[in-house]
C-alpha cells in the first residue's frame, strides 16, 4: 500500500514528518486507515480481546454467583486488587481529558496528532473503572441506592461517604468525556460522511456529523465551546483524582491520612495516563502507518513530561517518608519501616525502581528518541503505578493500628483474573473505536500543516 | 436579493482576498466554509459573538446549586442522621457533589447552546446539493456571497470568477 504521507526525516517541519503535507493528503492518510480493510493483525488483536473480553464477562458472573470471597480478601485487607484496579484505571482515564485539555489550553500544537486516541483512552478507562467499585460492594444488586432517587423507604444517600462522592465523580467525569470527545469529533464525522462510499458509511457517519458545515459561524462557536470545556475540564479531571484519593485520606488509617493524597493522585494518574499514551500511539502510528503525523518528536516531548512526573512522584514518596518520621506517630514510622522491609518489600523495591529511578534514563535525549527504550520505561512505569495502588492497599490494611489483626493478602487466581482480564475489553473498545472513528483528529493537523506553510 | 453565489477556491488566501474585494464592492459577505478555522474569517464576515459561556456558567450554577439544596435537605430536614453529634450541615463535604455535577451541566448546556446557535442538529441543507461542496470538509474553500440586484449579481460572479476555481448558484437556503 502506498502511503498518502510519506514519512521523511529531514522533514521541513517539527511536528509534521513529511517533506508535503496537503490538506488532501492528511485527510488521505488519516480517513482512509479507516475505510481501507484492515489487516491480519487487526483481526488477531481483535479476537484476542474479545476472547479475553468474554473471560472477564464471566469472571463477573461467577463473582456475582459465589460472592467477592473468592480473592484473597480477609477481615484484616478488606480491599485488594479490584479497588487498586479502579483507582489506576481511572488515573490512566484522567489523563486523556487532561491531557488534551491541558495542551489545548497551552496551546501545544502538537496535540492534533494524540488528543484524539488520548480523550477515546479516557472514556474506555473510565467505564472500566467505574465497574471496579460496582462489583467490589458486595451486593452489587442494591448498587442504585447511591443514586438519591423517591423510594418507599424513606432513604437517602449518605453525602459524607467517600463511596457517594466516588459514583458523582464518575458519573459526571465519564459522560463529561463523551461530551468533550464527541465535540472534537463533530467535524472529523463530516469529512468522514463526505469521503465514505457505501451509504451505510454516509447514514452513519452523517448522523454522527448532525449536518455539519464546517462554516464559520460554526467554527467559531465550536472552538468557543471547546476552549471553555477544556479550561473546565482540568478543575474537574484534578477534582476527580483527588476525590479517589479523599477514599483513602479521609479515613483514619496510618499511612492513608494524608493531606497529600490528593496531589498525589492526580500526578500518579497523569503520569500514569502518559505512559499509556505511548504505547497507544505507538500501535496507532504502526497499525495505520501514521509516521508522518505521529513523530519522534512527539515521543520525545511525552518522554519529558513522563520525567517531570517521575521526578514529582519521587518527592512525594519522600515527603511521605518524611512526614512520617517527623510526625512521630510510632504507627505512622512502623508503617514506613514495614513498607521498605515488611511482607511486600520486594513489590515495594520494585515500585521504587519502576517509578523514580528507571524514568532518569529520559535525562538523555538518545533514550527520548529511541522507541523501543521508551516502550520499555513505559510498561515499567504503568506496572509501578499499579504496584503503588495496591501497595498503599495493602501495606496499610496489613499494619494497622491493632498488631493482633496484622495478616497478609492471599494473592489468588482470580485476582490475577481481575488484574489481567479488563485489559482485553480496554483493547477491544480501542480496537473498535480506531475502525470507526479516524485516530487523528484531521482538523486539527490540516490547521497545524497550514500554519508551517506545508501545503 | 437575488440568489447567493458559492464560490470554490483551492487555497484559503485566495478566499480571504475575495472576500475583502467583493466586501469594498458593496456585496454581501453570507458565510465561508473551510475544511478547518481559518483565523480572521470570523472578523471579516463580522460573527456575532455567541452566549455559549453565559450559557454554560448558569447552567452549571443553577445545577450545583440545585444538588447542594438536594444534600443539605436531606441530610438536614428529611433524614437527619445523628452521628456523634456532628452537624447535621455539614456544608464542606457537600460541596464535592455539586461541582462534579454542576461542571458536566454546564457541558451539557454548553454543547446544546452551540447545537442550537449553529442550526444543528441537521438533516440536510440546500447547500449540500451543490456539486463538490462534499470538499468543503477536507481540502476546498468556499465562500457565500450575494448581492442586492441582478445588475450587482453579474459584478459579483465577476469577482469570484477571477479567482475562483469555479462558482454556482445557490437555491435559497
Amino acid at each position: 500500500m502506498t502511503r498518502a504521507l510519506d514519512p521523511t526525516v529531514e522533514a521541513g517541519s517539527r511536528w509534521i514528518a513529511s517533506t508535503r503535507a496537503s490538506d488532501v493528503e492528511i485527510t488521505q492518510a488519516v480517513a482512509d486507515a479507516v475505510f481501507n480493510p484492515v489487516g491480519k493483525a487487526w483481526w488477531i488483536a481483535m479476537l484476542a480481546s474479545l476472547a479475553v473480553s468474554i473471560w472477564f464477562a464471566l469472571s463477573i458472573i461467577w463473582l456475582f454467583y459465589r460472592g467477592i470471597g473468592i480473592w484473597g480478601l480477609n477481615s484484616t485487607v478488606v480491599w485488594g486488587v479490584v479497588i487498586a484496579n479502579y483507582v489506576w484505571w481511572i488515573g490512566i482515564g484522567n489523563a486523556g481529558t487532561l491531557i488534551s485539555s491541558m495542551l489545548l489550553l497551552t496551546r501545544q500544537q502538537w496535540r492534533g496528532s494524540i488528543n484524539r486516541f488520548a480523550e477515546a483512552m479516557t472514556l474506555f478507562a473510565v467505564a472500566i473503572a467505574g465497574i471496579m467499585p460496582i462489583i467490589h460492594v458486595g451486593r452489587p444488586l442494591y448498587v442504585y441506592w447511591l443514586a438519591p432517587y423517591p423510594n418507599t423507604m424513606s432513604l437517602w444517600p449518605q453525602w459524607r461517604s467517600a463511596l457517594v462522592w466516588d459514583f458523582w465523580a464518575i458519573v459526571s467525569y465519564l459522560l463529561f468525556s463523551i461530551l468533550f470527545f464527541y465535540v472534537s469529533l463533530i467535524p472529523d464525522a463530516a469529512a468522514m460522511r463526505d469521503r465514505a462510499r457505501s451509504h451505510a458509511g454516509q447514514v452513519f457517519y452523517g448522523l454522527l456529523a448532525l449536518g455539519w458545515r464546517g462554516s464559520t459561524l460554526q467554527w467559531v462557536r465550536l472552538r468557543t465551546l471547546h476552549t471553555t470545556m477544556a479550561a473546565l475540564g482540568v478543575p474537574l479531571v484534578c477534582s476527580v483524582h483527588s476525590i479517589v484519593g479523599l477514599d483513602f485520606a479521609a479515613s483514619l488509617m496510618p499511612g492513608w491520612q494524608e493531606s497529600i493524597f490528593p496531589p498525589y493522585f492526580v500526578v500518579g494518574a497523569m503520569y500514569s495516563g502518559f505512559a499509556m499514551v505511548v504505547l497507544l500511539a505507538l500501535a496507532v502510528r504502526w497499525g495505520f502507518g501514521l509516521q508522518a503525523i505521529i513523530t519522534v518528536n512527539h515521543f520525545e516531548v511525552i518522554g519529558r513530561i513522563l520525567l517531570m512526573s517521575s521526578i514529582v512522584m519521587g518527592y512525594s514518596y519522600a515527603s511521605e517518608w518524611f512526614m512520617a518520621w517527623y510526625g512521630g506517630r510510632h504507627v505512622d514510622r512502623s508503617l514506613v519501616a514495614f513498607e521498605f522491609a515488611g511482607t511486600y518489600a520486594p513489590l515495594f523495591w520494585t515500585l521504587l525502581f519502576c517509578n523514580v529511578l528507571l524514568p532518569q534514563a529520559l535525562w538523555w535525549p538518545r533514550i527520548r528518541r529511541s522507541l523501543d527504550a521508551l516502550v520499555a520505561i513505559s510498561i515499567a512505569i504503568l506496572v509501578g503505578m499499579w504496584l503503588e495502588r495496591i501497595l498503599i492497599i495493602f501495606n496499610t490494611l496489613s499494619h494497622g493500628y491493632m498488631p493482633s489483626l496484622h495478616r497478609g493478602f492471599d494473592f489468588g487466581l482470580w485476582d490475577w483474573t481481575f488484574l489481567v482480564a479488563p485489559f482485553g475489553l480496554f483493547a477491544l473498545l480501542f480496537l473498535l473505536l480506531v475502525r470507526l472513528v479516524p485516530a487523528v483528529s484531521m482538523f486539527d493537523m490540516r490547521e497545524l500543516s497550514h500554519k508551517e506553510g506545508m501545503t | 436579493m437575488s440568489r447567493p453565489l458559492l464560490a470554490e477556491f483551492d487555497r484559503p488566501a485566495a478566499l480571504v482576498t475575495a472576500l475583502r474585494r467583493i466586501k469594498q464592492r458593496g456585496h454581501l459577505a453570507l458565510d465561508a466554509f473551510t475544511p478547518y478555522p481559518v483565523d480572521g474569517l470570523d472578523e471579516e464576515l463580522a460573527i456575532a459573538r455567541s452566549p455559549i459561556r453565559a450559557v454554560m456558567l448558569a447552567g452549571g450554577l443553577v445545577v450545583a446549586a440545585a444538588a447542594f439544596a438536594l444534600q443539605a435537605y436531606s441530610a438536614v430536614i428529611d433524614y437527619p442522621i445523628n452521628s456523634g453529634n456532628r452537624p447535621l450541615f455539614s456544608w464542606q463535604v457537600f460541596l464535592l457533589v455539586p461541582f462534579e455535577v454542576g461542571v458536566f451541566a454546564a457541558a451539557l448546556c454548553g454543547v446544546c447552546a452551540f447545537l442550537y446557535g449553529c442550526g444543528l442538529p441537521r438533516l440536510h441543507h440546500a447547500l449540500f446539493d451543490v456539486p463538490a461542496f462534499e470538499r468543503a470538509t477536507q481540502d476546498h474553500f468556499f465562500l457565500l456571497a450575494g448581492a442586492c440586484d441582478d445588475a450587482a449579481s453579474r459584478d459579483l460572479r465577476q469577482i469570484l470568477e477571477s479567482s475562483a476555481i469555479c462558482v454556482t448558484e445557490v437555491r435559497e437556503p
